[in-house]
């Protein structure tokens, strides 16, 4: 039994070796996953509540591909292009460059069901990159046309 | 002149009451049930694509794009459709909402698309009553009529069956 012990002993000390010697490498890819944060939500009935108030108006980013904008978006939306297109990246980076940190920005897409949507995460992402601290994201289900436009809530086509 | 005064009013009620009723048996564009709305566009190769030319057809209208998960799980089985049921008389033709041509060029290779593919634009989107959202599929008979339409991801299943009856009826002449 004590023969056996002590032949345990060596591998539990790899073991605690090993750990320590990838403890970096985990805390790096808990950093990473952090940056990669869930965005923070605004529902469609919320965003328009804020609409139609009279307080603070977010600036409202569309990063979903141009002709579904053209036919329909949310009034005062500004068009940024897809957020999984490094070139749309860019122009995001140009439009937000002299706000605040703390700008009220509402970024949203509807090509296609949330969780397919390839445009939010790489744009939210970014601007938490920048540091921008007051960013939502509008939750939109399925599209843009089920969650929004189909609702009667405020639309308007063109560019 | 009251008895005419009295037939002129009659005959205006029965006037706005056929209007209202005619107004209301059509249904609105690219609705279910109404004649699918024609339109040309370009095929990536550069062929006039016309959906009135597959008049006597059915068709299987797709609109997609090479960005959108859903639509890129549902396009082999079309291009699988197209060539099991292609002699059959289905027609499917797919409108992309890419931005630009390069990305659907690469796609249609990579897919192997069997029918033609053409860029779509915001007309042809409005005719049939805003593409808002992908995909939308959209089934159209023999007769040039919307039989249904699909926003979101199709059950593929359902849709298959829904052109099997389609199929199934004899080409209109």
């Amino acid at each position: 039994m004590i023969i056996f012990r002590v032949r345990q002993r060596p591998s539990w000390i790899l073991c605690c070796i090993a750990l320590i010697a990838w403890a970096p490498v985990l805390h790096a890819q808990a950093s990473a996953s952090n940056t990669q944060a869930q965005p923070q939500l605004i529902m469609p009935e919320d965003l328009v509540k804020v609409l139609k108030s009279a307080g603070t108006k977010p600036l409202i980013l569309n990063i979903g591909p141009w002709l579904l904008f053209v036919q329909a978006h949310i009034p005062g939306a500004e068009f940024i292009g897809q957020g999984s297109d490094p070139q749309a990246l860019q122009r995001l980076r140009d439009r937000v460059q002299k706000l605040p940190h703390n700008s009220y920005i509402v970024l949203y897409c509807g090509c296609c069901p949330w969780a397919h949507c390839p445009n939010v995460n790489p744009a939210y992402a970014e601007l938490r990159r920048l540091g921008f601290t007051n960013v939502k994201v509008l939750y939109v289900a399925d599209n843009l046309g089920t969650d929004w436009v189909y609702k009667g809530y405020p639309a308007v086509s063109g560019q | 002149m009251t008895r005419t005064r009295t037939l002129l009013l009659a005959l205006l009620l029965a006037a706005v009451a056929f209007v209202a009723i005619v107004h209301r048996r059509s249904p609105p564009r690219g609705a279910q049930g109404s004649l699918a709305p024609d339109f040309t566009l370009q095929t990536l190769d550069g062929a006039p694509l016309r959906l009135s030319d597959y008049h006597g057809k059915v068709v299987l209208l797709d609109f997609w794009a090479t960005w959108c998960a859903p639509c890129r799980e549902e396009i082999p089985r079309f291009v699988d459709w197209q060539r099991r049921y292609g002699a059959q008389g289905l027609q499917v033709i797919g409108v992309s909402m890419d931005d630009s041509a390069g990305p659907v060029q690469k796609f249609n290779r990579e897919f192997g698309i069997n029918y033609p593919v053409a860029l779509g634009n915001q007309e042809v989107a409005s005719r049939y009553g805003g593409i808002l959202g992908l995909p939308v599929n959209i089934v159209i008979g023999r007769d040039g009529r919307i039989v249904s339409k699909h926003l979101g991801m199709a059950n593929l299943s359902q849709l298959e069956q829904e052109l099997a009856v389609q199929l199934s009826t004899a080409p209109a002449h």
